[in-house]
């Protein structure tokens, strides 16, 4: 028997690729035609059908309300939602001051505030030295402050008062002079620079054994300080050093009861030269004993 | 003369710029199969042109990525007859190793058998006018060769120089540098026939390639199945192939001989087509399955089956001995034989120190051959295969691609020609113009 196959001898199936076949192949096997039709013709084919999709405005309008849509359901979620406002570290009247300041309407998302510019409008408070401003787990928006502490008073050229922290900073304005008789009075243009302040508290350090008598601190020329007393005494201090000349005069003071007697003024701009002014009338009262005692001893 | 310069160097800068783009294929045409491999340049000596051959001959720098055979067509004695059929097989060929390789490839270096090979020996002496060699008397001398009248219609396709000699030293491979008073050099050349040429070039073109080199078949054959020392002392190698048999002849490494049989194994196949009333492809079968050259007793017993699809009973059944066979090849194996032996004897071949012959080429695989060869050709035969380059297919090992891989070692480090040396500076009109000045000098 014969088995039927493939006659062994047939030439194997060789056919020749036509012209246009062999072109094609030699065109795909070129890099560039090759990157053409596996990179470039697939992304502009994506790309023309995205502007095609976009050009309508219908269809942009819709997407970016499914987008906002979106956002709004995730920001809107209880977990990021503020409830209250808490403040610490205020004054009863210094946090009333910045709850009003606060713009917000509660409950409000987190996402929908702007913590930094919050800060920085608390900031602008003449109360405040520093704020902190942060959203608490539990939506509490809660506001840390750093409160001024007023050191002195200052009395104005039109008579107002404004309460001065230790670097000059003005707090709060002052309605009556009564309402804070702990802290002591200056007077004078340029009493608000730092230097200016830190001088004043250590002319009130030094004069505490003048306590009683004092009235207040008046700036001259913004540059020195003249003490007033009661009774319109004034002990004028130098620029350097005002503390020390003022303990010169409480040391005289105490020794020889200076301040108890009529004098106007005690002058002690140049340390090293002290000259005392008598009162008017104190003057014509030191000549008529003056001129009793040499009658009494010529008559 | 400049005309062949021309087309010789627009040649060799193509292939420069192949090379320089890393890929470039090559193609051997032949009467039975069109073979195309596609070469990468991309190994360790691409660039130590400068420093002479690399490592491995050259082979080191380049990796086949692509090769594909096809059965050919429109091709007959090496020659291209139909062109249409033969750029048809062509372009088979390219597109399977295109796709092999994965790249595309613009130039191509092609051989051939046919075209009736003709060898010239050549040789040409000056006087040195400084007693050293320069490159230009090496160009001046080369020049100077007489060239024969190769008749119309025919052109150079090697043309390498030999051997140089100055005053009575001979055997000079560089002479550039030595001291003498007249170099003289001997130059091989091949001229073929330029109707065969324009043919293939017409097809290539048609294939969108560019022909970046041409070669002879017996050429590129003797430096793929010769080692190095058998092209050192002095060989032949015969490349058997389907429609031609060439031979060339090697000594020191330099191909002094080439020639074409115009008869080959397609001759053998119809002759068995013919003799046993079968059809050529059934022919070709019986002859590489069951053919040899040397009869035994037990060959008088092993029956071949003939086969055959008419339906006659009688006719399909038909059986044929194995020495039957072998007695209708042998004649013809012996005819080849002979005809190459006539060549190498006009050739002076007895006259080389080593007479080594090497056999390859298809019809090389022929059982018995070797023992047939030595008795008509000399006692030292042997059967050759093409020297392993890297990345070759195993199916492309065998001796019948000794063509294509003598192409490869060929494309990697051609030798020197005739058209790779300066032209001879006495050409030049800047030349002429600085000889008039030196008249004017010396005359004045």
């Amino acid at each position: 028997m014969r088995k039927v196959k493939a006659p062994a001898d047939a030439p194997r199936r060789d056919p020749a690729p036509s012209r246009v076949a062999y072109r094609l192949e030699r065109m795909w096997l070129t890099p560039f035609y090759r990157r053409l039709f596996r990179v470039g013709l697939p992304c502009a084919a994506v790309a023309l059908a995205v502007t095609w999709y976009f050009s309508d405005e219908g269809r942009r309008s819709q997407i970016t309300d499914a987008i906002a849509e979106a956002r709004r359901s995730v920001e809107e979620r209880p977990e990021f939602m503020v409830k209250m406002l808490a403040v610490e570290g205020a004054s009863e009247e210094l946090s009333g001051d910045i709850r009003a300041l606060v713009p917000y309407e509660f409950p409000l998302s987190s996402f929908d505030m702007d913590l930094d510019a919050t800060r920085e409008a608390i900031e602008q408070l003449d109360a405040v030295a520093g704020a902190h401003v942060r959203i608490r787990p539990g939506g509490v928006l809660l506001v840390e402050i750093e409160e001024r502490i007023p050191v002195l008073v200052w009395r104005k050229r039109d008579g107002t008062l404004l309460l001065l922290d230790d670097t000059g900073h003005p707090v709060a304005p002052l309605i009556s002079r009564g309402l804070r008789p702990d802290l002591p009075l200056v007077v004078g243009r340029g009493s608000d620079t730092p230097a200016a302040v830190a001088e004043a508290r250590a002319i009130y350090a030094a004069a505490t054994p003048l306590a009683g008598r004092l009235r207040g601190l008046v700036r001259r020329g913004e540059r020195r300080w003249d003490l007033v007393l009661d009774r319109d005494q004034v002990i004028q201090l130098p620029e350097t050093a005002p503390a020390a000349a003022l303990e010169r005069v409480i040391a005289l003071d105490e020794a020889e009861d200076m301040l108890g007697r009529d004098l106007a003024v005690i002058d002690m701009r140049i340390p090293g030269r002290p000259t005392l002014r008598m009162a008017p009338g104190a003057v014509e009262e030191f000549r008529r004993i003056k001129s009793l005692e040499i009658g009494g001893s010529n008559g | 003369m400049t005309d062949l310069y021309e087309n010789q160097r627009a040649m060799r800068r193509m292939r420069k710029q192949a090379m320089d783009r890393g890929v470039i294929a090559i193609l051997d045409v032949g009467t039975s199969k069109i073979a195309c491999l596609v070469l990468r340049f991309d190994g360790p000596g691409r660039f130590r042109e400068a420093d002479g051959v690399g490592s491995l001959a050259g082979q080191s720098s380049f990796r086949v990525i692509g090769a594909a055979t096809t059965r050919s067509r429109g091709v007959s004695f090496g020659e291209i007859d139909t062109m249409q059929e033969t750029e048809r097989a062509i372009r088979t060929a390219v597109q399977a190793a295109q796709k092999m390789a994965g790249v595309r490839v613009d130039h191509v270096i092609a051989a051939f058998a046919g075209a009736r090979p003709r060898s010239y020996g050549l040789d040409g002496a000056i006087e040195l006018a400084d007693s050293t060699v320069s490159e230009a008397d090496v160009a001046r001398v080369l020049a100077s060769c007489v060239v024969p009248d190769f008749g119309q219609g025919r052109q150079a396709l090697h043309a390498h120089p030999v051997n140089f000699a100055i005053d009575h030293r001979s055997g000079l491979i560089d002479p550039r540098g030595q001291i003498g008073n007249r170099l003289a050099a001997d130059m091989h050349l091949l001229t073929i026939e330029t109707s065969v040429v324009q043919n293939l070039l017409y097809c290539i073109k048609r294939c969108d390639l560019e022909l970046a080199g041409l070669a002879s078949s017996a050429y590129v054959s003797g430096l793929s199945a010769l080692v190095e020392d058998e092209q050192e002392l002095g060989s032949a190698c015969i490349d058997m192939g389907g429609g031609a048999t060439t031979l060339s002849v090697f000594i020191k490494k330099h191909m002094i001989y080439a020639d074409s049989v115009r008869l080959g194994g397609d001759h053998i196949t119809r002759d068995i087509s013919q003799g046993l009333q079968v059809s050529p492809q059934k022919a070709e079968w019986i002859k590489t399955r069951h053919g040899g050259v040397v009869a035994t007793g037990m060959d008088d017993r092993e029956m071949i089956p003939l086969g055959g699809e008419t339906g006659d009973w009688e006719h399909d059944q038909r059986r044929v001995s194995r020495s039957e066979l072998i007695g209708i090849m042998r004649p013809r194996v012996e005819e080849i034989l002979e005809e190459v032996r006539v060549r190498l004897d006009a050739a002076g071949f007895d006259h080389l120190p080593s007479q080594k012959i090497v056999l390859t080429g298809g019809g090389s695989q022929i059982l018995g051959l070797d023992e047939l060869a030595s008795r008509i050709l000399g006692q030292q035969v042997r059967l050759g295969r093409p020297l392993r380059v890297q990345g070759l297919p195993q199916a492309a090992t065998g001796p019948a691609f000794s063509t294509a891989v003598g192409l490869c070692l060929y494309s990697a480090s051609p030798q020197d020609e005739w058209w790779d040396f300066d032209i001879p500076a006495d050409t030049y009109p800047a030349r002429s113009f600085k000889r008039a000045m030196k008249w004017f000098r010396d005359n004045w």
